[in-house]
């Protein structure tokens, strides 16, 4: 949703000239805001990342430098970590897509006669925004854990094996990286669908396109920028996430993404340099993965 | 059609139950009749809902207090802020329009982590020591983009022939903003203030990286999930829950009625 507000922004009535003073007085302090507490920091870890521990310090003192060695240390210490969060995130967003395409579709395309209806579905798709990220994280640790009723039910079903077990798996990390993103795909794929002219959808079938046919090459182009802007909000935050993956909450000791790392680095083990380089690596990733993606599917002025 | 005519209303509610599932487990143990840790059901009681401060010294009720004020300020700065910059994008051309559309859409495209770790890297090496301001000035850095994209849709769709009618009336540069454009924009500046302080009492990552000592609802969770939170924190999320459902459930009901209203008309 974000990313489409984005996209309409050149269309807007002209404004006199002379009145670029008040313009500038308005923009002044929010842009910065975003300099000195955006921009900068981002200069500040790129510094941090080429940092050396200081000869004669003690833990957690550094000195600048421009130690390129710290970002070939990590990557040769945290590359499964690495890899293992764009597959996850890859994994959540393609799960969440298809969660959410037939949800958003219902909402935005057949309950549009209902818009009361309507209103109150959008409301249950945000509605788990209201509670605690973490503690919906940990209701779903306590659902998926051994003892839970779910798993021993479904054990007693013989639909799972007996010695069966979620919580600090690969599986239970997507599970819940899938499920805390879904509504940052729900809704920007409402925001298209609800659009959709249906009369397209109508000369398609006019023409003896069988439904299917209609929905892979009239539906699907149509929600294009949903997609792209759903596939986006969800990547990039499953990608740097480290609540899901933690050993307090779906994870283990196998699942650690980079930013379980980041943070351990960061915040416990004092080594600045380490999580500074991991995170340019995550953010530089992100905007090339994001970059080939937007040109790829077709949706260049996002910006 | 046939298929499609159930199949899609069914797979719609059996999705609306799962994205409930734990909400309605978060809600339930807020009743659970634990003494620590909130793990097995232990029997039903009111008695987290009626006591809620009384457990840890207040430890929850201090975090979830300190969360109530980062949003607040955090949220009026951002939505200042933000209200400011979206007005300025929509009215007046200039040529450095591109990069700073850039500058308000990189927050929103960049990890969590990075940019908790940023602000973290930045505050040691000025050496600012981590407390409720840098909480504060870290969740106002992520509001900004949010508060933009919201008010400038309201900005775009108002119409400047009522600003040329003030003006002509002889209303004066102030008093056409507050008399004309401001209460036009309310609504959206409200959405974006609201939004604002969901982002900000909801986050975690950010915070934890820029928080020391200082404790928050999100962090106070994060904390306890090693050996089980207490049955308040259900509680209070709960009723943060509740409250949050029914402001904007009386939104969406009532921009219904008024939408039923211009129809009819």
């Amino acid at each position: 949703m974000a990313f489409a507000a984005f996209a309409t922004a050149e269309a807007q009535p002209q404004a006199p000239k002379r009145k670029s003073r008040i313009a500038l007085l308005l923009l002044l302090p929010g842009i910065l805001y975003l300099v000195l507490f955006f921009l900068t920091p981002l200069i500040s870890l790129t510094l941090t990342s080429l940092q050396v521990p200081s000869e004669f310090g003690d833990i957690g003192q550094y000195d600048y430098a421009f130690n390129w060695q710290n970002y070939v240390d990590v990557v040769q210490l945290y590359w499964p970590h690495i890899l293992r969060s764009f597959g996850y995130a890859l994994a959540a967003t393609v799960l969440a897509l298809l969660f959410s395409y037939p949800l958003a579709y219902f909402i935005g395309v057949k309950a549009r006669r209902w818009p009361l209806l309507q209103s109150l579905m959008l409301v249950l798709v945000i509605a788990p925004f209201f509670i605690s990220f973490l503690l919906r994280t940990l209701a779903w640790k306590q659902l998926l854990s051994d003892e839970s009723f779910i798993i021993t039910s479904l054990k007693a079903l013989s639909l799972l094996a007996p010695d069966a077990h979620f919580t600090g798996t690969p599986f239970a990390v997507i599970f819940g990286l899938t499920y805390n993103f879904i509504p940052f795909m729900t809704l920007p794929l409402y925001t298209t669908l609800e659009r959709l002219d249906l009369r397209y959808l109508e000369a398609g079938s006019d023409l003896y396109a069988n439904p299917f046919t209609v929905f892979r090459k009239i539906t699907i182009p149509l929600s294009m920028p949903g997609i792209v802007a759903g596939t986006l909000l969800t990547f990039i935050p499953a990608a740097g996430d480290y609540v899901n993956a933690s050993r307090d909450f779906l994870g283990g000791p196998d699942t650690q993404m980079m930013g379980n790392v980041i943070e351990a680095n960061f915040l416990v083990l004092l080594n600045y340099p380490a999580a500074a380089a991991l995170s340019i690596i995550l953010m530089a990733a992100i905007l090339v993965l994001v970059g080939i993606y937007v040109r790829r599917s077709g949706t260049e002025d996002l910006l | 059609m046939g298929l499609g005519d159930w199949l899609l209303p069914a797979y719609t509610i059996i999705a609306f139950v799962f994205l409930l599932i734990p909400i309605v487990y978060t809600f339930v143990f807020s009743f659970n009749d634990s003494i620590k840790s909130n793990i097995a059901w232990r029997g039903f009681t009111l008695d987290k809902w009626l006591n809620v401060c009384n457990v840890e010294g207040g430890a929850v009720c201090q975090a979830f207090g300190n969360s109530i004020v980062i949003g607040l300020v955090a949220t009026v700065i951002a939505t200042t802020l933000g209200t400011m910059i979206a007005i300025a994008l929509v009215r007046y051309r200039f040529r450095a329009r591109s990069s700073i559309s850039l500058l308000l859409f990189l927050p929103m495209a960049t990890p969590e982590v990075v940019l908790g770790a940023g602000l973290a890297a930045q505050f040691l090496a000025v050496g600012v020591p981590k407390d409720m301001l840098t909480i504060i000035l870290a969740h106002t850095m992520f509001c900004i983009s949010f508060v933009v994209v919201t008010v400038k849709a309201r900005v775009a769709s108002l119409d400047p022939a009522l600003e040329e009618a003030g003006r002509d009336l002889y209303g004066s540069p102030s008093q056409v903003f507050w008399r004309v454009t401001f209460p036009l924009l309310l609504p959206g500046i409200l959405a974006a203030a609201l939004l604002s302080f969901a982002l900000s009492f909801d986050d975690f990552i950010i915070t934890n990286f820029n928080s020391g000592s200082v404790s928050t609802f999100p962090k106070y969770i994060y904390i306890s999930a090693s050996r089980g939170i207490p049955a308040e924190a259900n509680v209070i999320a709960s009723a943060v829950f509740i409250i949050a459902l029914v402001i904007v459930i009386t939104a969406q009901v009532s921009r219904a009625a008024r939408v039923r209203r211009l129809a009819k008309l």
